[in-house]
C-alpha cells in the first residue's frame, strides 16, 4: 500500500520536472486506475488461491461420488456426492419455477405495462430484490411447512430460492429486452405480424443471448445461498435423490455442517465442497457466456 | 391489386397533443404520392395513420376516416393486423431482423403470419428480392445475416420483406435519408417500378427526390412550433413544382423559410 503511493507521488513528481504538469496528472491518473484494479483483484485472487489449495488435496473421484453416510464427521473420508446432487435439484427446480415467471413479468412490463399495475409491479420487483435470503427461508418455512404442515425437502428449499431467483431474472431480463430496437418491434408489427408473435418470434430472439446469461447469473447468485436451505433443507449425511420427500443436503451447507465439526479432516472436506462450488457457479458463467456469444445477433458479412 | 386511400377529415393525437389536424386528400392507385413540408409538420404521423400504426405509439390515437376502397380501416370491427398486412411500410432507417439470415427476412411476413411450404417461400423470396432489384446481389448468400449487407442493400431488403407479403399500398418513410446518392437512385429507379403494382405514398425531405419520383405531391406546414400540422396543398407533382396555388408551397420549395 505505502509503497504503491509512495510510486504514485514519486512518478508524479518526476513527471512533472522532466515532462511537464499535463503528462504528470495523467500519469497519476493512470497509476491511480492500475491501483484499483490491482486491489480489487486482490481478495479475489487471494481467495480463489486459498480455496484451491486447500480443497484441491480431498478432491478425487471418491470425493464427489460417496456421501457420508456411515461416517462420523470427525471421521476422515467420505464425500459430498449427496450434497451436490441435492444443490443440482434444488437449484435445478428453483430455476424451473423462477426463469419462466421472472421472464413473463418482464415481458409484461416492457410490451405491454402501462400506467399503475406496471408501476406497482417494478416497486415490488425492486423490494424483492432488497430481501434477505433468510426471510425467504422463514416465509417458505411458516407457510408452506407450519401452515400446511410439509417435513422439510428439497422442493422447500427450492421454493425458497425461486423467490430469491425471480427478482433478479426480471430485472435483467427487463433491461435486456429494453435493449431491442423499438424499430424492430414497428418492422414486425408493420408486416401485419400480431403483437404476441412478434413478441415471439422478434424480439425474444435478439434478447435471447442476454436474457440466458441473466438467468446464469441468477442461477449462480443462488446456487451459494445457505440460510434458506439451512432452514428448509434442514441437512442430511444420506443419499437422497428424491426432493419432495425428507431432508436432503446441499453444497454451502455441507461447507457449513463440516465447518462447524472443526476436526482437521471435516475442515478439509469444507474446502474442498467450497471448491466444487466455486468451480460450479465458474462453469455456469462459461456456459452463460458461451450462449451469450452464440446467440448474439452476427454483424459477419 | 393497388387501391384508392380516400382520407377525410383526419386528426391524430399523441395524449392530448394533436399533432395533425382535419387532413383530407386521395390518394390514387398505381400512383405515387410524395408529401412534403418541413420537420415537425406531422407528415411521418400521417403516414404511419395510414397503415395503423400510429396508435402503436403510446398515448397515440386517430380521429378520422381513412377509406381503402370504400373500406374504412377505422371501422370498429377491423383488425389493424389486417390492417398492416394489405398497407405495408418502409422505415427511414433500414431494419433487417438481426437474428434472420436475407432468406429468412424477406420471408419473416409469411412465415410469422402461419407457416407456408418451403417451396412457396422459396418462391415468394426469390419475387420479392427480384422485384426489390436486389436478387443479383443476394442470390448467392441468401442464408447470411441481412445486418452484414451494406444500407442500401439492406434497406431494398427492407423493401422485399414489405412486398412479400403482396400489400395494396406500400407506405415510405423518408426510405432514402441514412442512405448515399448511387443506394437513393437504385431506391428511386424501384419505386418507379413498383408503381405498377402498388399505391405508393413516400415521405420525403427532398425536393428533388419528390419532384423525380412523385405523379401526385401534398405539401404540410404547421402555423408555429406546437401547433398541430395542416394539409396545405395536394396536386400534380409538376403544378406544385412550376406554378403552386398557395403562395407558403412556393416560398418552401423554392426556399425561401424553413
Amino acid at each position: 500500500m505505502l509503497a504503491a503511493l509512495f510510486f504514485v507521488l514519486a512518478t508524479f513528481a518526476i513527471t512533472t520536472k522532466v515532462e511537464g504538469s499535463r503528462q504528470g496528472k495523467d500519469r497519476v491518473a493512470t497509476s491511480v486506475v492500475w491501483v484499483c484494479f490491482i486491489l480489487a483483484l486482490v481478495p479475489l485472487l487471494s481467495l480463489a488461491w486459498v480455496t484451491i489449495t486447500k480443497g484441491i488435496k480431498v478432491i478425487d473421484g471418491y470425493f464427489l461420488t460417496h456421501s457420508m453416510s456411515g461416517l462420523l464427521d470427525t471421521d476422515e473420508g467420505g464425500g459430498i456426492y449427496h450434497a451436490l446432487l441435492g444443490t443440482l435439484e434444488q437449484v435445478g427446480i428453483a430455476t424451473l419455477i423462477a426463469a419462466p415467471v421472472g421472464l413473463l413479468t418482464a415481458v409484461y412490463l416492457v410490451e405491454y405495462g402501462r400506467g399503475r399495475l406496471a408501476k406497482t409491479v417494478t416497486f415490488f420487483v425492486d423490494v424483492m430484490t432488497g430481501i434477505p435470503s433468510i426471510v425467504a427461508g422463514l416465509f417458505i418455512l411458516a407457510t408452506w411447512n407450519l401452515m400446511l404442515g410439509f417435513g422439510p425437502s428439497g422442493f422447500a428449499g427450492a421454493l425458497a430460492l425461486a423467490i430469491l431467483m425471480m427478482p433478479v431474472v426480471v430485472r435483467s431480463t427487463e433491461e435486456m429486452l429494453k435493449l431491442v430496437p423499438n424499430e424492430l418491434r414497428e418492422a414486425s408489427l408493420a408486416l401485419g405480424v400480431p403483437k404476441w408473435r412478434t413478441i415471439l418470434k422478434v424480439v425474444l430472439p435478439t434478447a435471447i443471448g442476454g436474457i440466458t446469461t441473466g438467468v446464469m447469473l441468477a442461477v449462480a447468485r443462488i446456487t451459494g445461498e445457505t440460510a434458506p436451505v439451512l432452514l428448509l433443507v434442514f441437512g442430511t449425511k444420506l443419499i437422497n435423490p428424491n426432493p419432495f420427500e425428507g431432508a436432503q443436503s446441499s453444497l454451502p451447507l455441507y461447507v457449513y455442517e463440516q465447518y462447524v465439526v472443526g476436526t482437521e479432516a471435516s475442515i478439509d472436506r469444507a474446502w474442498g465442497a467450497a471448491l466444487v462450488l466455486i468451480a460450479f457457479v465458474m462453469i455456469l458463467n462459461l456456459v452463460a457466456r458461451g450462449i451469450a456469444r452464440w446467440k448474439a445477433p452476427s454483424t459477419g458479412r | 391489386m393497388a387501391k384508392r386511400i380516400d382520407i377525410s377529415g383526419l386528426s391524430a393525437y399523441y395524449g392530448n397533443h394533436k399533432a395533425i389536424d382535419d387532413i383530407s386528400m386521395t390518394v390514387e392507385p398505381r400512383s405515387v404520392t410524395a408529401f412534403i413540408g418541413p420537420s415537425g409538420c406531422g407528415k411521418s404521423t400521417f403516414l404511419r395513420t395510414l397503415n395503423r400504426m400510429h396508435e402503436v405509439t403510446p398515448g397515440g390515437r386517430v380521429e378520422g376516416k381513412v377509406l381503402l376502397d370504400d373500406e374504412n380501416l377505422y371501422a370498429k370491427d377491423v383488425d389493424p393486423v389486417a390492417v398492416r398486412r394489405t398497407v405495408g411500410m418502409v422505415f427511414q432507417r433500414p431494419n433487417p431482423f438481426p437474428t434472420m439470415s436475407i432468406f429468412d427476412n424477406v420471408a419473416a411476413g409469411l412465415r410469422l403470419n402461419g407457416s407456408y411450404k418451403k417451396s412457396r417461400l422459396t418462391e415468394v423470396v426469390e419475387k420479392s428480392l427480384r422485384g426489390a432489384n436486389l436478387w443479383n446481389e443476394v442470390k448467392d448468400r441468401l442464408n447470411k445475416p441481412g445486418s452484414g449487407l451494406s444500407g442500401g442493400q439492406q434497406q431494398r431488403l427492407c423493401i422485399a420483406r414489405a412486398i412479400a407479403v403482396e400489400p395494396q399500398v406500400l407506405l415510405m418513410d423518408e426510405p432514402c435519408s441514412a442512405l448515399d446518392p448511387i443506394s437513393t437512385l437504385a431506391i428511386e429507379d424501384l419505386i418507379g417500378e413498383l408503381k405498377e403494382r402498388f399505391t405508393i405514398v413516400i415521405v420525403t425531405h427532398n425536393m428533388q427526390q419528390a419532384a423525380r419520383v412523385s405523379d401526385r405531391t401534398a405539401f404540410f406546414n404547421l402555423a408555429a412550433i406546437g401547433q398541430p400540422g395542416k394539409l396545405i396543398e395536394i396536386d400534380d407533382t409538376e403544378r406544385i413544382f412550376s406554378n403552386p396555388s398557395v403562395q407558403a408551397t412556393e416560398d418552401y420549395i423554392s426556399g425561401r423559410f424553413g
